[in-house]
């Protein structure tokens, strides 16, 4: 997969130094920083270099206020635990819907790899793997959801402690879903391109005029994981902490 | 290598990526209004920003119509005013500069400067206006709702912002946050591809180092606020939370009329970090578009080289970097930890280094230079003098000492119009009347464009001068009236009247120039091709001006820097920047014969 050296556009190969001088050549050259980077992968990055900040505001202003308010905070392993068999479980739902959404991960890998070998079956399939194990996800934090809001907490209040709580849980995990939701929908839009040849014959892509490609694959990969990644430091910095 | 800037090479490295094909519309809706060419969406941009921002005109017209002649006016109450401070605050900020500089000039220029047929997605392009254009349609909105748009104050501080007593604390707060989340979508949208434009879809012999400065400002700008709008936006999803569904993020515990609200427990001094987080990169947002501009203009109308290019790049991305780690000189007084105001002051003080050293290059191009008093240079020369006028005063504002005895009065409202008002759109005008050859085929009317600089700029200085002085007298910012304060003497009130006198005849001033605007376009004198001499790409195009897909039949090829001015041994005083090296000391009148879709194909 890693190329060393650049293409240009009729496939020749343009000579380019390695390591350190490599970056300084990519920079001072012109037309591409990025040698054998399309269009939509640099946007894709930088896109969740902005979607970063983002998520980091949303995190930095929950720890704010967890420090700031002066009535306690509710204890996350007693609030998220699940009572199955008659013993009580702590954090047994977090664990599965992580454990869910980190392999979503691997079969989005398995299928940026069956993409760029233009398998379109094996691409296509995992690629609605992943999507059914995103919606499995959301599934989840909606019954997870559902039955909070039933043990009484509420976006200004809860039984057990610090109102900012139930604030922060529904703001950042409600942000988070609609993420791995949209995520879901392009999976599935992504999925059914693949099937239908549109990157074979070189149908018009999403939300764009230009020509659709196989590197679509890997750039819904890369939001994907990336809405993994984010999902890990919710994880440690809500329920575990 | 050192000074591959300057350096001119006849060597042109083969072509990476192959030439687009754009979409080509097929009817006048598809050209005009669904249009995914950059240079229409730029037009899109710019007359809806023109058009809001004449809101927030009449509305500074009102709020000085009530500085001036306090209870002179049956329409203007305290609720009022407070609306008119909000709003003209939030459009001339966010709605008018951050979309006329980055939207408007980044989606005219960045392709055409850095030799590309449009922006790398044009789709997501066309996307951005719409949404931006609804931002703006819910933003008037808030002006019909009930209860009228919010009163907050643009930093919409709360828990103000949200509680009953603030005017348009109903509908007018949930609207504008509304529309600044909106704002926020649709920025990101465009910002994405200026910046992938830049880095990914350049021509040949297009570096990094041979682009001109207007892009790399606009560039850094469009980066900066890709990392700083989601601040924003988080802070007003947390406010909207509060205010719809009573949640306390932003808010403590209060009791309001002897009755204790639902609220508890939140941190007001977040929303202030938050907002800060954003506000101040957002001056850079504005600033660092205007530096590029300015730099550009003043190199092509004193026919000199910009002094110090590589200075003048690395301070451009010094100064981005910086912003990002000065905001809290704005909460001085908010109550924070003291030794952060220590930590901020000297960052702060930091940013004056790099920004410093733009001036003088800017100085220094100027110096010997063969200076023609066109009107995007006197624009250019009015920008420096206020520009440095507004940094100097944020040098004493950045001083925590200096700063807490001027806190929220006149003297920081003088402060921020003379640095992020006044000299970024003096810089605006100066472009207008510098590109709109470009856009139009003609030339702005020079009559009334004088009338218009010299109103504009002398009028500026009549109201913001006296307004420091104010400042320094004590007189505190967002107040309806003074009524019978005993520190404010009788001569304050009379310049308050005098100022506001200007502020009428200042605005009427852009009405001229909107009529300029208009007239021109059909009435204006020819502008040929390249009438400044301009030595940058998007003068050297195909068809003048430049057509859709920008370039003919084949891309430009690029060969130096954009600062060739008065070359030794060249047949004229400029070299365009596509001019094959073997032409340079023939090519008589590059304005007739044409670099433009000659020696595109070079000689491998």
């Amino acid at each position: 997969m890693a190329q060393t050296t650049a293409l240009t556009h009729t496939g020749e190969a343009l000579a380019l130094p390695e390591g350190w001088q490599g970056i300084v050549a990519d920079w001072s050259s012109d037309q591409r920083a990025f040698k054998n980077v399309p269009w939509g992968k640099a946007m894709m990055w930088i896109f969740l270099l902005s979607d970063t900040f983002i998520f980091s505001c949303f995190l930095i202003s929950y720890m704010t206020v967890r420090i700031s308010t002066t009535v306690p905070w509710p204890n996350p392993s007693k609030v998220f635990a699940l009572t199955i068999g008659g013993t009580e479980i702590p954090l047994i739902l977090i664990a599965i819907m992580t454990f869910i959404l980190i392999s979503s991960s691997g079969t989005m890998a398995m299928a940026v790899n069956f993409g760029y070998r233009r398998d379109r079956i094996k691409t296509a399939a995992l690629m609605l793997a992943t999507a059914a194990f995103g919606a499995t996800f959301v599934g989840m934090q909606a019954f997870e959801w559902t039955k909070l809001i039933l043990e009484g907490v509420r976006p200004w209040g809860n039984p057990w402690g610090a109102p900012q709580f139930g604030s922060s849980f529904f703001m950042i995990t409600g942000f988070h879903g609609f993420h791995v939701s949209v995520g879901v929908i392009f999976l599935i839009i992504m999925a059914t391109k693949v099937l239908r040849g549109a990157f074979d014959h070189n149908r018009p892509g999403f939300l764009t005029g230009r020509k659709g490609t196989y590197e679509i694959v890997e750039i819904t990969g890369l939001y994907w994981h990336f809405v993994d990644l984010v999902w890990v430091f919710i994880f440690a910095l809500f329920y575990l902490w | 290598m050192a000074h591959a800037a300057h350096a001119e090479t006849a060597y042109v490295p083969p072509a990476e990526v192959p030439d687009v094909e754009l979409y080509h519309p097929k009817t006048f809706l598809g050209k005009y209004i669904w249009c995914q060419d950059a240079k229409v969406i730029a037009i899109q941009y710019a007359i809806t920003a023109t058009a809001i921002g004449l809101v927030a005109l009449v509305l500074s017209w009102l709020m000085r119509l009530q500085l001036g002649f306090p209870e002179s006016f049956s329409f203007i109450d305290e609720s009022s005013y407070y609306q008119f401070i909000t709003m003209h605050g939030m459009i001339m900020v966010i709605y008018l500069l951050t979309a006329l500089f980055l939207g408007g000039f980044g989606n005219y220029l960045i392709p055409l400067m850095v030799g590309a047929r449009d922006m790398v997605f044009p789709y997501v392009n066309m996307l951005s206006y719409w949404v931006y254009l609804a931002a703006v349609l819910v933003l008037v909105a808030s002006f019909f709702a009930p209860g009228g748009p919010t009163g907050a104050g643009w930093t919409l501080y709360p828990p103000q912002a949200i509680l009953q007593g603030t005017p348009g604390s109903g509908w007018g707060i949930i609207l504008m946050l509304a529309s600044l989340a909106l704002f926020i979508i649709g920025f990101t949208m465009g910002g994405l591809n200026y910046v992938v434009t830049v880095l990914q879809a350049r021509t040949r012999g297009m570096t990094l180092l041979r682009m001109p400065l207007t892009v790399w400002g606009i560039f850094v700008a469009t980066i900066l606020a890709l990392l700083a709008f989601p601040a924003l936006f988080v802070g007003s999803v947390m406010m909207m939370l509060d205010r719809l569904l009573g949640t306390s993020f932003f808010m403590p515990a209060i009791v309001e009329m002897g009755e204790r609200l639902q609220y508890n427990g939140g941190s007001p001094l977040l929303f202030q970090h938050l907002f800060w987080f954003f506000g101040h990169p957002e001056v850079y947002i504005v600033a660092l578009p205007a530096f590029g501009i300015v730099s550009d203009l003043i190199s092509t109308h004193a026919r000199r080289n910009i002094f110090g290019y590589r200075m003048m790049v690395w301070a451009i991305v010094a100064i981005g970097g910086l912003s990002f780690i000065v905001w809290a000189h704005h909460m001085y007084v908010s109550g924070m930890n003291p030794y952060f105001g220590f930590f901020f002051a000297t960052t702060t003080l930091i940013i004056a280094v790099p920004t410093a050293l733009k001036v003088y290059n800017w100085v220094l191009t100027l110096w010997r230079g063969n200076i023609h008093l066109t009107l995007p240079m006197l624009f250019s020369l009015a920008f420096i003098i206020t520009f440095v006028n507004g940094g100097i005063t944020g040098l004493f504002l950045g001083n925590v000492v200096v700063d807490v005895p001027l806190s929220d009065t006149m003297f920081v409202v003088a402060h921020f119009h003379m640095v992020m008002g006044v000299a970024p759109i003096l810089v605006i005008f100066g472009a207008i009347y510098h590109w709109y050859p470009l856009i139009t085929g003609r030339m702005l009317n020079e009559a009334m464009g004088r009338f218009h600089f010299w109103v504009t700029f002398l009028g500026a200085y009549a109201i913001y001068l006296p307004m420091h002085y104010l400042g320094f007298l004590g007189v505190p910012r967002r107040y309806y009236e003074m009524g019978e304060t005993m520190f404010v003497p009788e001569s304050a009130h009379f310049l308050n009247a005098g100022m506001s006198v200007v502020a009428l005849i200042v605005g009427f001033a852009q009405m001229v120039f909107l009529f300029n605007l208009a007239w021109s376009a059909f009435k204006g004198r020819e502008a040929g091709r390249n009438p400044w001499r301009a030595t940058t790409l998007e003068w050297q195009t195909h068809e003048s001006p430049p057509g859709h897909g920008n370039w003919g039949p084949a891309l430009p090829v690029v060969y130096r820097w954009a600062y060739a001015y008065g070359v030794p041994g060249a047949a004229q005083d400029f070299v365009p920047q596509n001019l094959p090296p073997d032409r340079v000391a023939t090519a008589a009148d590059v304005d007739h014969e044409g670099v433009r879709g000659v020696a595109v194909q070079p000689a491998e």
